[in-house]
């Protein structure tokens, strides 16, 4: 296990094309269990496709698929990206 | 020989199968595969989520194949992975749970789709896997080894290309015994989802090792299709391309389907001795049920399209394009599809709102697709537009009776945003829901999979026409045709069928009706065309023909030249102006004239008091926006 330096950001911060590693799902009330039944858990990767053209909502490669989730429900994810 | 005899009419009950798995997992394209789509669709007990079994010969065994809604996770979120989740563990009364479990996983998302089978697997009961599409991850570049899975998770997995028929005779013989089946030593952990993953995460690297590579076509495919720009371009496009095909390619079999069933009628009356009985099969039955079977072409065509950008993988990406403006009015993209089938029909509409997770945002979608301007307006919509607004040219190809017909269709998709957002701030308030959509790869849909849903979406129109249709067509025959006048030897065949209309019980009850709507500009007669489309809106066109007498109720420019000839008896001035013509469009873009709607509502929401609720909230809708609309065009001096 290297130390890598890498930055904990908000999943919603993400911009198209970067992506990251999840540290935290927290807290969203009624989505969280939702995301965490897809894979979205601790140490999963994923990456930021696009955003819609009205800015909402998003597409994330997580797992091998390709997902479609509004900001809102990224809000209480959180991404360690390297630095 | 005899020994298979015995064992097909043994006592042995037939062995229940279920499966189970994502969407988009190919479960369903499996199902048929299995069973050559045969399947007796019905609901599960108390609930009205589509319960889809077929019966299957597996060698010399009797069994029965469920095909379970699709759910991502048995901890259920719609209404349809609840059932799903229910069924398998035995928690649904009435639904006995099923021998053996036939869990089925995408190849190519296993790292996902795993996780479901984690949590089947904690079930204990006798599971065997089916792994699709393997075809699409070698042309991918990826690799599966189906054994050493197999190995790893202590049960048995068999790997199919469900449209080509790859993998399904092995898969039979492996079906046949399940009491065969090995189970795994140890269940994987299912409760905690962190766990579940690892669990997954383990397995997938033991097995597989890389990620299928994504699918290149489908990427280059999204660069255009999900552009800023481009992409609400070919949006837009794929929307002006729906309606005009509807309206163009679908006209020609519409007008074969009108010219036969007017021919019938003829012959009808050429072959039967004339009477009452006739009368009731000729412009009751067969102008009834004939005037609502025209638009079966426009639904299988606009079903069939709308099917088909499903299958491809399009609608999704609509869904994520138009998310957003659905999200102002308090609903979500997944609300879209639901929508967009409302341009055919609401009932089909109301039905596939199961798929919307939300139970606020479900019932904000049942609430208002009926506002979308359905084929049954249609008919109508055809009718006074080409009695009544001039065929004047605006622009280029552009007349103003397009415009006004794209107005109506504008106006029904406004007031269902509009209704949406009323509904979402005051009755349905509540915390916007989360929104899950999945993109899968772009594909081509398997022909059968299209037709089999092509032809459900048709079979419900047909029952329709069947049964409500066939019946509202014999009472309103009925209301118009009795009490019998006594034939007046000093009138020609059209006076004496106007008086018949006038003393007839429709007649009376028309007048009964004149002072509620004389205010929007209709006559008793357009009273009795209002009261007979409460059962189907298109029932207004053939009972106006009806009413008018003409030769022939199917024949619009008849009827179209009798509501021009209509006098006023008194002024001897036209009873039915523009600015009638244009209160009574109004009055069917809003009001729900439409039984099978309100009965599938009540279904579908558990209770009578949303279809009541929407009943009379666009009935007061309908007529205030008419009243003003016949106001403001008598002004103008239309």
């Amino acid at each position: 296990m290297t130390m890598k330096s890498v930055i904990n950001k908000r999943l919603a911060a993400l911009e198209p094309g970067e992506g990251g590693r999840i540290v935290s799902v927290a807290g969203a009330p009624g989505s969280e269990g939702r995301l965490a039944d897809l894979g979205f858990v601790s140490g999963t990767d994923l990456r930021v496709i696009r955003v819609a053209p009205l800015g909402d909502p998003v597409e994330i490669e997580i797992r091998g698929t390709r997902l479609c989730l509004r900001r809102r429900d990224l809000e209480q994810i959180r991404v360690e990206v390297p630095a | 020989m005899t020994q298979a005899l015995v064992d097909l009419e043994g006592p042995r009950p037939p062995l229940r199968l279920a499966l189970l798995g994502s969407p988009n997992s190919g479960k369903t394209t499996l199902f048929n595969g299995l069973t050559g789509s045969r399947a007796k669709v019905g609901n599960y007990p108390g609930v009205t989520v589509e319960r889809r079994e077929s019966k299957l010969l597996l060698g010399r065994r009797r069994a029965r194949l469920l095909d379970l809604p699709g759910t991502y996770s048995l901890s259920a979120a719609s209404p349809d992975e609840e059932i799903a989740t229910r069924v398998v563990t035995g928690n649904l009364p009435g639904e006995e749970p099923p021998d053996a479990l036939v869990a089925v996983v995408d190849g190519t998302t296993l790292r996902r789709g795993l996780g479901l089978v984690a949590q089947v697997l904690a079930l204990g009961r006798p599971t065997l896997l089916v792994v699709t599409m393997i075809d699409e991850i070698r042309a991918r570049g990826g690799k599966l080894d189906l054994a050493a899975l197999s190995r790893r998770l202590g049960i048995p997995v068999a790997g199919v290309v469900g449209h080509r028929g790859v993998g399904l005779d092995r898969l039979r013989r492996l079906l046949e015994d399940p009491e065969r089946w090995p189970q795994p030593a140890e269940p994987p952990p299912a409760d905690d989802p962190a766990e579940r993953f690892a669990w997954v995460d383990a397995l997938f690297r033991q097995v597989v090792g890389a990620e299928t590579p994504e699918d290149s076509r489908t990427q280059r495919i999204d660069r255009v299709l999900l552009h800023p720009v481009a992409g609400s371009l070919v949006f837009a496009a794929v929307m002006v391309f729906l309606f005009q095909s509807i309206f163009t390619w679908a006209v020609p079999a519409m007008d074969a389907l009108d010219q036969g069933f007017s021919e019938l009628g003829r012959l009808s009356r050429l072959v039967l001795p004339a009477g009452l009985l006739t009368d009731l099969w000729a412009d009751g039955i067969l102008a009834g049920v004939g005037s609502v079977l025209v638009f079966l072409p426009q639904i299988v065509l606009l079903f069939t399209l709308i099917h088909f950008l499903e299958g491809v993988g399009y609608l999704g990406r609509a869904a994520f394009l138009v998310d957003r403006i659905l999200g102002w009015v308090g609903l979500q993209g997944r609300c879209f599809v639901s929508l967009l089938s409302a341009y055919a029909c609401a009932i089909p509409a109301i039905m596939s709102t199961r798929a919307i997770r939300s139970p606020r945002e479900r019932l904000a979608t049942i609430l208002v697709s009926p506002f979308m301007t359905c084929s049954a307006r249609l008919p109508v919509y055809t009718l006074l537009i080409a009695a009544f607004v001039p065929a004047t040219t605006v622009w280029g190809p552009l007349g103003l009776q397009g415009l006004v017909m794209l107005g109506l269709y504008l106006l029904g998709a406004l007031t269902a945003l509009g209704s949406a957002a009323l509904l979402s701030s005051t009755l349905l308030r509540g915390s916007p829901s989360s929104f899950m959509m999945e993109l899968p790869p772009y594909r081509f849909p398997s022909v059968r999979v299209l037709a089999m849903l092509v032809w459900r979406s048709a079979a419900a129109f047909l029952k329709r026409a069947g049964t409500i249709i066939l019946l509202a067509s014999m009472v309103i025959w009925g209301l118009l045709s009795f009490p019998r006048a006594t034939p007046d030897p000093a009138l020609d065949p059209a006076g004496q069928a106007r008086v018949q209309l006038e003393g007839s019980v429709a007649g009376h009850l028309g007048r009964a009706l004149e002072p509620a709507i004389a205010p929007l500009g209709y006559d008793w007669k357009i009273g009795v065309g209002l009261i007979a489309s409460l059962a189907a809106r298109e029932i207004f066109v053939s009972t106006l023909a009806q009413i008018y007498a003409v030769s022939d109720p199917e024949d619009y420019d008849g009827l179209r030249n009798a509501l021009h000839r209509e006098r006023d008896a008194a002024t001897g001035r036209p009873v039915y102006s523009l600015a009638t013509a244009l209160s009574l469009l109004v009055f069917f873009v809003f009001a729900l004239q439409c039984t099978s709607t309100i009965a599938i509502m009540g279904r579908e929401t558990g209770s009578w008091r949303w279809p009541a609720l929407a009943f009379a909230y666009m009935l007061a809708l309908a007529w205030g926006a008419s009243f003003v609309t016949y106001r403001v065009a008598q002004a103008f001096g239309l």
